[in-house]
């Protein structure tokens, strides 16, 4: 039975890292470039939520809502400001003003909210799911999250594949200038990207906190990494791939933590990551990189 | 034609010369504002590691700037720097050696060391491209990081003994003691690392870099980055000049580490010291200096360090302000608009001095 | 006996045969041209000749060492320098430079001779300054020594690149349409190049080349593929003349 709730866990977190690694890998495939801030953009929604929640009693789901739009203007803001006047500049150059955005986010919310841990109370309050004649206890939030990451995902590819924006992403990831010829707005495009990136990361982050219910300025950084590593295990730009790579590095970590050792959990996971990028260079559903000689 | 290829000898020598010489005037200003007692304890403290950072970028922009590949985890090579010292001196500390030379040779066990660990790393990482190989270089860091954080070593009578569970697992005998002490690090390390030394240390890691780039090994390592296919057209051996220069610079950041390590009393493995953020830091350090420029990466290591420094009066205003000064001076550097523009006022300017002198 | 002696070599991507029973002869001292149209598969026949892919079946000989399997730089240190169709220069070094990076077995010195400038990193960066000086300037291209090679025009940058295959002294040279995007006067002066090369160094080249003057002007063989196959070869006027030829060219 602990072999099946270990199971149910990393499962839980492995949504929650899959849904941070499809904003990821949705900027990466379209903006190519790493959001470094991302994980930082999830601390913040959480803070969102606890402020609402907290301040304003509000109602969790209403706070969800309202974190969830604050992250996504957030997200684009930080591509406005920040992205769109490095586009064209060297790739490098991006990366370490994400890495600037980042520092920025974390001090914000350091300033704003103060360095001491919050305790996190999960949105939803709800009796725990008894099965196996009570040998096997499921929170309802592993459920919820578990549901989520599937419904997000499902939506995320019907999106792309059938909607006309969707298609148009599609397009700039493949080839920018001749999207950009063929009359797609790469501007627009690449904003709602970093929109919807954003709020998957404020949904993630809730999900984070109300499984892991404490939140600092830090909380953000280490699942951003994890997921970052889970986009490049599953392929980096390819949407099923952050899912199929964010369920396995949190099903690898819950393993590895129960069985092998809590310290090491980390050093395991990121063996992992090694070894599958050893035998294929791109990730399980990457595309082969190709060089025309 | 041969007066060209003296004039630009010539050239490649003076950045040399310009930039060990700002080394040493930084240092001669800094000790004798010391010495007259109007330099702030606190900013006497970070002597060494405005040097350990610089050695370190130097080394990085050795992989990033020349050899082209994006390294997530100099950290981790600093680390095997520190530790492998660090266990080296405690080891030594009651056989009556030499302090000088129990340093030297812990400063070459420190960068022979990291100098391994990036051959050993180098050899599989070395084939994967771009930001694949950003993220693994990134793993390999941290999983040093967490190894050395369950690693447990003491010495007995009987010798050494080792643990990755914790210190009563050793099995020490009473007289025995731990070195290494998992989370805890390495404790009570005789602080032998001075300005001096940094200084010292950061000439030579400039006069290896330097002239490496500057030698038949360079070019090859120049022109792979340049063009991959190209180089191995005409016989250059790809792998063993990625894996030289890797190693190298591991090595380098190696060292940085070997500093690190005898600068405190105690040494941990932490996230902030040792993880992907240092790292990071570092890595901005090496793109803010411009990418390829040696003298550009001790100059951003020691402005950007001294930044959140020269703030400190603002608190917890520090570090917001430094990552919009980050962000701004990115911005700036870099924005195709912002080049254009700038181009322009300096055409502008140097135009106007051309009138006048006409 | 042939320097170069290619039999029965073939490559498929995907199922499709990019090239088919591939043969080719070349002699000492011969400019050899290989022509058709494009997606013919000619500068596959480069890429397996120079080891970037490997060849299904097939033998390639140069000089009777056997090549197939060989990785690319032992290829080139067997004897085979090579251009390629859009130029690969190391861009951010200087013209001097990249043919120096061309001789860099032909000098060699250690790494640690090379940081702590040992007498013999002097002997030998002043003995490649000067062979590299003398090769650009069989190319007209000394007094660019300094310049940054993605500086230069196009038709020096492609001239650049022999200068720096032939630094490798090679016993073959492979040209990937050294003429394109040359005007008729480079492309004329081009041709002188190629002659002087051919003869100064004793070379034997082998072109991959659509400007059928140059073609009909240098080459004294030549062999036609189309879609992966040999059409014809022979001498160049015979092959020329030949009315399948002119159908694949001409798409009748």
């Amino acid at each position: 039975m602990s072999f099946l709730s270990y199971l149910i866990n990393g499962l839980s977190l492995g949504s929650i890292y899959a849904i941070i690694a499809l904003g990821y890998t949705m900027v990466y495939g379209i903006a190519k470039m790493l959001n470094f801030a991302h994980g930082d953009v999830i601390m913040i929604g959480c803070y969102v939520v606890f402020t609402m929640t907290n301040s304003f009693h509000l109602d969790p789901l209403a706070s969800l809502g309202i974190a969830i739009v604050f992250c996504t203007v957030l997200g684009v803001c930080i591509e406005k400001i920040a992205y769109r006047p490095l586009r064209g500049a060297n790739a490098l150059a991006v990366l370490i003003t994400a890495i600037g955005v980042s520092y920025f986010l974390q001090n914000l919310a350091l300033i704003v909210f103060g360095s001491d841990t919050k305790s996190f109370t999960s949105i939803i309050e709800a009796e725990p799911l008894v099965l196996a004649g009570g040998k096997l206890k499921i929170p309802v939030i592993t459920i919820v999250t578990v549901l989520s990451c599937v419904v997000i995902m499902a939506a995320l590819m019907l999106f792309i594949n059938k909607s006309k924006a969707g298609q148009a992403m599609l397009a700039v990831s493949e080839d920018r200038d001749a999207a950009q010829l063929m009359g797609v707005n790469v501007n627009n495009t690449i904003s709602l990207t970093f929109a919807i990136g954003s709020g998957l990361a404020a949904i993630a982050g809730v999900l984070l906190c109300s499984a892991y219910p404490t939140l600092s300025p830090y909380t953000g950084a280490m699942p951003g990494i994890k997921a970052f590593t889970a986009a490049v295990f599953g392929g980096i730009g390819s949407i099923p791939g952050a899912f199929i790579g964010g369920i396995l590095l949190g099903v690898i970590e819950i393993m590895g933590r129960a069985y092998i050792s809590s310290q090491l959990s980390d050093a395991i996971v990121f063996a992992v990551l090694i070894i599958v990028l050893l035998v294929k260079p791109t990730g399980i559903l990457g595309r082969p990189i190709q060089e025309k000689v | 034609m041969a007066k060209l290829n003296i004039k630009k000898m010539n050239k490649n020598f003076r950045g040399q010369l310009i930039t060990y010489a700002m080394v040493i005037i930084a240092f001669v200003v800094m000790q004798i504002l010391i010495a007259s007692g109007s330099v702030s304890y606190l900013l006497q403290g970070l002597m060494v590691p405005l040097c350990i950072y610089s050695i370190v970028a130097v080394g990085l922009n050795l992989c990033v700037g020349y050899l082209g590949e994006l390294s997530l985890g100099h950290a981790g090579f600093m680390c095997v720097g520190a530790f492998s010292s660090a266990f080296f001196t405690k080891c030594m500390l009651n056989t009556g050696m030499n302090e000088t030379v129990r340093f030297l040779l812990a400063l070459v066990i420190g960068t022979l060391t990291a100098a391994l660990f990036g051959y050993l790393i180098g050899i599989p990482v070395l084939r994967l491209r771009g930001d694949y190989l950003a993220i693994v270089t990134l793993a390999f860091g941290e999983i040093i990081k967490n190894v050395i954080n369950v690693l447990y070593i003491g010495r007995d009578s009987r010798g050494f003994h080792f643990s990755m569970k914790d210190a009563t697992a050793l099995g020490l005998e009473e007289d025995g003691e731990v070195i290494v002490n998992g989370a805890k690090g390495i404790m009570r390390i005789p602080s032998q690392s001075t300005f001096l030394i940094g200084v010292i240390l950061l000439l030579i890691a400039l006069f290896i870099c330097f002239q490496l780039v500057n030698s038949r090994s360079g070019r090859a390592i120049m022109a792979i980055r340049d063009n991959r296919i190209a180089a191995e057209s005409v016989g250059i051996n790809i792998t063993g000049y990625k894996l030289l220069a890797f190693t190298i610079s591991a090595a380098i950041a190696g060292a940085g580490g070997v500093l690190y390590a005898h600068n405190l009393a105690t040494l941990t493995a932490q996230p902030a010291n040792f993880g992907y953020n240092m790292s990071i830091m570092i890595l901005v350090f090496v793109v803010l200096g411009g990418m390829g420029s040696f003298r550009g990466s001790v100059i951003a290591a020691v402005l950007l360090t001294m930044i959140p420094e020269i703030l400190r009066g603002l608190a917890d205003y520090r570090m917001l302000i430094y990552s919009i000064i980050l962000i701004a001076m990115m911005l700036f550097n870099w924005s195709p608009k912002f080049v254009a523009f700038r181009q322009a006022q300096m055409e502008k300017l140097f135009g106007k001095k051309k009138k006048e002198a006409v | 006996m042939a320097l170069l002696e290619v039999r029965n070599l073939s490559i498929s991507f995907g199922g499709l045969k990019a090239v088919d029973s591939f043969e080719l002869q070349i002699e000492k001292n011969q400019l050899y041209g290989l022509i058709g149209p494009n997606g013919a598969g000619k500068t596959t026949v480069f890429n397996l000749l120079t080891g970037v892919y490997k060849p299904d079946e097939g033998y390639i000989g140069l000089d009777g060492v056997d090549l197939v399997g060989k990785r690319t730089i032992d290829i080139n240190q067997e004897g085979i320098a090579r251009t390629f169709q859009n130029i690969r220069l190391f861009g951010q070094q200087t013209v001097l430079d990249n043919v120096k990076i061309g001789l860099h077995h032909e000098y060699p010195y250690s790494t640690f001779t090379g940081i702590f400038r040992l007498p013999r990193y002097h002997k030998m960066e002043k003995a490649m300054n000067e062979k590299a000086l003398e090769l650009l300037d069989v190319f007209g291209m000394a007094d660019k020594a300094e310049y940054l090679s993605s500086n230069l025009p196009y038709g020096q940058q492609r001239k650049l690149e022999i200068a720096r295959a032939l630094a490798t002294n090679p016993k073959l040279l492979l040209l990937d349409e050294p003429a394109a995007g040359m005007n008729p006067n480079e492309t004329k002066e081009l041709m002188d190049t190629i002659r002087f090369v051919r003869d100064k160094f004793d070379m034997t080249i082998l072109l991959i080349e659509h400007d059928m003057n140059l073609v009909s002007g240098i080459c004294e063989e030549i062999t036609v593929l189309n879609f992966g196959q040999i059409l014809a070869s022979g001498e160049t006027k015979t092959v020329l003349k030949n009315p399948e030829v002119i159908k694949a060219y001409l798409g009748e």
